[in-house]
């Protein structure tokens, strides 16, 4: 009896909430079409191409001739490998300060490795990658067990790992001479135009961009850094997610320092300083929240190539050097501060909804 | 419905105990839930209520007393041990990863996967839809968790439990932040959830609900099971006198003072979706309190008259004075004070010492030329810290190491020396040994009787009834009854902290 009432006063209840639950009725490929259009990653993906198109008008040689569209490519891979790390750790809520440190090191072992063994290529690479991994496991371990702010921590190993590089090659550089050709010759290389190095640097991306979306340890990657404290109650395995995380971090900035040395050649024990910067910067441009919990690898991406694209560009259209860095800047904080609005528009729009 | 003698209950807990440190907080918890029923958990705050339902969940582990789950006896370390065990606990605030989907929510840490080792999304969306449906609820599976009214987060909980076939739910007050609407909605799936034969446990301060909803009530008071009955053989009157239950003596010794006219007056305070309309006044020499349940409100009225918060209607005079809204420098040099209910976070830098700290309030007037020594915060402090009996070796003591009610009296002496005229205080003796908090009863006595006003918020029910010249009771953020030392009585202040939006009734 009490329960037929309760039935007829379903409706009713349903439809007060209709306004704010009801599903989408989009068809699937609509909705995909529209989750796509809609993402921050298109977003970023117009600026970029307005910025390419807007430098091609100024200077068709920007584009068109051969040597500029290698470049286009080849420079940022750099950044895109350190890109991709920086934004698996910073989805955790965590950050990883040393990774120019961690590629100042191992862009040196490479060219240490050339002179002083008889290794190949190969090995070479792959000990460069795994030299990395050891660093970014001793900062994963560091912030997984230090109960220290990543931040703190890894500011502390960037100036570790850049004092043993100094120490280590004082004064002295790898020259290109240093190195075998073909290690050099793959800086330069292309498949169809597009260089090898940058091949491989979205190669690297799309694997980890694969793996955010569709293991279930990439998923626990997002949860930890939505909510941290939700994520111990959920049962996650909290530490091993970030330490691996940091790993990860670590192995691409290694190779990002083998790809540094095969790129340019030449290394100092500076190399890589303050590009750590720049690759957080390409992933808060790119859509990450710095708060970890949102975001995509690919909106990483191509805020690394848009942040060097910029560098690139503004020389051409005559910016001076001052307002270069400024515009830099003022793209990092309208990137923040739009997210920022508009999580606070949405909250504010839901509560005053429940309320009236 | 009919109960079963031979059948082991779902839930069954027998003389639990649980300590933290000194403080006992659950002496004696009793609680036996039969499958297929629902079963209302009452009491006051602090009767134990959440450390029993902690102990089940295994965010506790009891210190003793037995603990059973269809009749054989578990221990938890771990949340993830009572979840793989059948035990699912809604809380009031449900904690989701906002910004990941519903579906990802409900299946986190074990999603639907497919070949390869991927997660299978579109089997996810639809075994989430599916979940939803049987629920009644309307919900995008692929919506994200941000923005979900309290009411749909605790439906992704309610999905989440299901979908792990959880035998046992216990809700912690779920209604507390729902409108109508959405509790008869959480009512309906409660009862779906029932007649699977499900056992449920459902946490309530208000008694309507408890009688619409549950067919069995378990009183719980001061830590210790009082009675269990069949709700149909119950009225309020008798859950409340079972609940209050103790006799309310010469506890807090309130001093009489002479009142003066209206320190603070506030007008038609109203912040959405927080409080609305609140209007009351408080004098000189006057205690007035506060009172209400956990999450009524209190605490955000309190910080918004301080200017700690802001509110988007009305007004807060103080000695006739407008006080701006969101500005706590403004409230202090009008001569307001202001004691939080977290002492340690907000009211007291814990690793600075004393004098520092006592101090700092007044800085302003303390520095010459823009430079602060520490002989002049010293001096400054000294006579406040000696008035209060605060027992520390030397001034220089670091506010960390003191005993819970040594702190309060530093965060007390640190307000006073700015001199206030309107004292507000969060939870005074809360943490605080009964030695001490007679101690600090008397001060707020003495404060008052030399004319400062006091707005003083309290969970704890004698502590009201003795210290207060007057209450004020709060229920869902509005004022439900203002009632003087006089007529005051646990079951009238009671009532009217339980009493529920006019437009349910």
């Amino acid at each position: 009896m009490i329960d037929t009432a309760k039935q007829d006063q379903q409706p009713e209840t349903e439809h007060a909430h209709a306004e704010l639950v009801a599903p989408s009725e989009l068809s699937p490929g609509r909705r995909a079409f529209e989750t796509v259009v809609r993402s921050r990653e298109a977003s970023i993906l117009a600026v970029l191409l307005l910025i390419i198109a807007v430098a091609t008008i100024k200077s068709p040689n920007f584009l068109f001739s051969a040597n500029s569209w290698r470049d286009l490519l080849l420079t940022p891979s750099v950044l895109l490998l350190l890109a991709a790390g920086q934004c698996v750790v910073i989805i955790t809520r965590n950050v990883d300060l040393s990774v120019g440190s961690v590629l100042g090191l191992t862009a040196y072992l490479t060219g240490r490795l050339f002179i002083d063994t008889g290794l190949p290529i190969v090995a070479v690479i792959l000990v460069g990658v795994l030299a990395g991994a050891v660093l970014g496991l001793v900062n994963g371990l560091l912030v997984g067990f230090g109960k220290v702010p990543a931040l703190v921590i890894t500011l502390g190993t960037l100036y570790i790992y850049r004092g043993i590089v100094l120490s280590w090659a004082g004064s002295n550089r790898i020259n290109p001479s240093d190195m075998p050709d073909a290690f050099g010759n793959l800086g330069t290389k292309t498949i169809l135009t597009i260089p090898v190095l940058f091949i491989l640097a979205m190669l690297v991306v799309v694997v980890v961009g694969y793996y955010l979306y569709t293991a279930r340890g990439g998923r626990e990657l997002y949860a930890i850094g939505s909510d941290p404290d939700a994520a111990v109650l959920y049962g996650l395995n909290v530490r091993r997610r970030v330490i691996a995380a940091f790993v990860l971090s670590g192995a691409l900035a290694g190779l990002a320092g083998v790809v540094f040395a095969a790129r340019y050649g030449s290394v100092s024990s500076s190399a890589g300083s303050g590009i750590e910067l720049q690759a957080v910067a390409a992933v808060v441009v790119g859509g990450v929240a710095i708060f970890g919990g949102s975001g995509t690898v690919w909106g990483a991406a191509i805020g690394a190539i848009l942040l060097v694209t910029i560098n690139r560009v503004l020389p051409i259209l005559g910016i001076p050097d001052f307002w270069q860095q400024a515009l830099v800047g003022a793209l990092i904080l309208s990137a923040i501060a739009l997210d920022r609005l508009l999580s606070l528009r949405r909250e504010r729009q839901l509560i005053e909804a429940r309320d009236s | 419905m009919t109960e079963n003698p031979t059948r082991p209950a779902s839930l069954e807990l027998r003389g639990v105990v649980k300590s933290f440190g000194a403080v006992q907080a659950l002496r004696s918890g009793s609680l036996r839930v039969e499958p297929g029923s629902i079963h209302a958990l009452v009491g006051e705050n602090g009767a134990g209520k959440s450390t029993l339902v902690k102990v089940v969940a295994g965010v506790y582990r009891r210190d003793g007393g037995e603990f059973l789950l269809d009749g054989s006896s578990v221990d938890f370390s771990s949340t993830a041990e009572s979840k793989a065990a059948g035990v699912a606990v809604i809380y009031q605030e449900p904690t989701l990863f906002p910004d990941l989907s519903v579906t990802e929510n409900i299946f986190m840490g074990r999603q639907i996967l497919g070949s390869g080792r991927r997660i299978n999304r579109s089997a996810m969306y639809a075994e989430a839809a599916s979940l939803f449906a049987g629920l009644g609820v309307h919900i995008d599976p692929r919506r994200q968790a941000l923005g979900l009214s309290i009411a749909d987060q605790q439906i992704i909980e309610i999905a989440k439990a299901i979908s792990l076939d959880a035998r046992v739910l216990i809700m912690d007050e779920p209604t507390a932040a729902l409108s109508g609407v959405e509790v008869e909605r959480l009512f309906t799936v409660a009862r779906r959830l029932r007649d699977e034969g499900r056992a449920l446990v459902f946490i309530s301060h208000r008694f309507d609900e408890v009688f619409e909803l549950c067919d069995t009530v378990t009183v719980m008071r001061d830590g210790s099971y009082v009675d269990t009955l069949r709700v149909a053989d119950t009225d309020v009157d008798k859950l409340v006198a079972l609940m209050v239950g103790r006799e309310v003596g010469d506890l807090f010794p309130k001093t009489p003072a002479t009142v003066g006219g209206p320190v603070l007056e506030v007008r038609n305070l109203g912040s959405t979706g927080v409080f609305h309309d609140v209007s009351f006044d408080v004098r000189a020499g006057e205690i007035v309190s506060l009172a209400g349940l956990v999450g009524a409100g209190r605490s955000e009225i309190a910080r918004a008259v301080f200017g700690v918060d802001g509110y988007d209607t009305g007004s807060v005079h103080l000695l006739g004075k407008a006080v701006p809204p969101r500005n706590p420098r403004a409230a202090i040099r009008a001569g307001m004070a202001f004691i939080p209910e977290d002492r340690r976070k907000q009211g007291l830098v814990i690793d600075a010492s004393v004098s520092r700290n006592v101090a700092g309030v007044i800085r302003g007037r303390l520095s010459r030329f823009g430079v602060l020594t520490q002989r002049a915060e010293n001096e400054a402090s000294a006579p406040w810290a000696s008035r209060l009996e605060v027992k520390t070796n030397a001034l220089d003591m670091n506010a960390t190491t003191m005993s819970g009610g040594n702190q309060q009296k530093v965060v007390i002496a640190k307000w006073l020396a700015t001199e206030p005229r309107l004292l507000v205080i969060d939870e005074p003796t809360r943490g605080i040994d009964v030695g001490t908090k007679a101690e600090v009863h008397r001060l707020l006595s003495e404060l008052a009787g030399q004319g400062m006003a006091i707005l003083m918020i309290s969970s704890e029910l004698p502590e009201v009834l003795g210290m207060a010249d007057r209450i004020l009771v709060v229920s869902e953020g509005r004022l439900t009854a203002d009632i003087d030392r006089d007529d005051a009585t646990p079951e009238n202040v009671m009532l009217a902290a339980t009493r529920t939006r006019e437009v349910r009734a």
